[in-house]
């Protein structure tokens, strides 16, 4: 729902960084995204086409690793991945307690370009 | 001569610009000593109602600014407005969130030295607010009982990035099949720490909970 900020962002990011290594087209963006953000890909790279046009990253495409929502128990520590589509009476699969923290999922990063 | 293609390693946060506008934000109002809020939830659980039952029971102990966000209205800002207290309109024009450096310019038009507490009114919206941290203090929502006790399983990091739940409209309990243990339960799952005050702005049950909370966080922020 709210690529439009985030996607401008990423395009901020990366004319910066295509203008300090001096490259003149990007043909990629490598990214890492948490699977508890609400993000879509195919609107992700709808907006990129959008918001790119007349860049230096025109026409890139998106490259988006989910990283899995994990969770940590409150108790023994066990990590173990949050299904998403079982959120309903989740309990550690190691010890059975139902406090955890939320060790991965909310991720937003770009990782690399390709770029000539 | 053939173009090389390079991988150029860049580990950045796609969200870093406003990461630390928030806390350009947060290093302000410990200097100005305002205290901010932001409170969240769907359109109509209540967070206008809210806000004027917190300022009736506050504004003799506590100097109080509203900053209301709407996509494209300023009915709240009126109501808040007509109960003496400065409130100040963002119109985040079709934005479905607040994000710092917006809540930063709205501060702008309060004289911030003069106000002990500015509560944000976000967007009604239970996904993208998540997301933007506003460089508010506490982060506060508010379920309302008609939504029902699976919200935290549709919206799980709205309730992992609060401070406290407010419950609201729990004259409603009566009248539907909510359960309460259950939605105790999944907040808790993925947030232990978090608050959760049962309130009613139509009865004032829990009203004076959660201004003593909200009073408390205020007074722990000054000292």
């Amino acid at each position: 729902m709210h690529e439009l900020p985030v996607i401008q962002s990423i395009l901020n990011i990366i004319v910066k960084h295509a203008s300090m290594h001096r490259v003149k087209k990007v043909h990629s963006i490598g990214l890492s995204v948490g699977t508890l953000s609400d993000l879509e890909e195919e609107w992700m790279q709808k907006y990129f086409d959008h918001l790119s046009a007349g860049s230096v990253a025109e026409g890139a495409r998106l490259r988006i690793e989910w990283v899995p929502a994990v969770l940590s128990c409150e108790e023994c520590g066990n990590r173990f991945e949050l299904d998403k589509t079982r959120m309903d009476g989740i309990t550690c699969p190691a010890c059975g307690k139902k406090k955890f923290s939320l060790v991965s999922g909310r991720e937003y990063h770009i990782k690399d370009m390709e770029a000539e | 001569m053939m173009a090389e293609i390079q991988l150029i390693e860049i580990k950045e946060e796609i969200l870093s610009d406003n990461k630390k506008e928030a806390e350009n934000l947060r290093k302000l109002l410990k200097d100005r000593k305002t205290f901010l809020l932001n409170l969240m939830s769907s359109p109509g659980a209540g967070k206008t109602t809210l806000i004027l039952k917190t300022i009736e029971r506050l504004k003799d102990r506590l100097r109080i600014g509203v900053l209301e966000a709407d996509i494209d209205s300023v009915v709240d800002a009126e109501k808040v407005a007509k109960v003496g207290i400065p409130a100040v309109q963002i119109r985040t024009g079709g934005f479905c969130h607040l994000d710092a450096s917006m809540v930063m310019r709205g501060l702008d038009a309060f004289d911030l030295s003069s106000l002990d507490l500015v509560i944000i009114e976000n967007v009604g919206n239970l996904v993208c607010p998540a997301e933007f941290d506003t460089g508010a203090i506490r982060n506060a929502m508010i379920l309302s009982v008609p939504e029902g006790d699976d919200k935290p399983l549709k919206y799980p990091l709205m309730f992992s990035v609060c401070d406290v739940l407010l419950v609201n409209k729990v004259d409603y309990l009566d009248m539907s099949d909510f359960d309460m243990q259950a939605l105790y339960a999944r907040v808790r799952t993925l947030n232990p720490k978090i608050s959760i005050i049962e309130t009613s702005s139509k009865t004032g049950q829990g009203i004076d909970a959660w201004s003593e909370w909200l009073e408390r966080e205020v007074k722990a922020f000054f000292a």
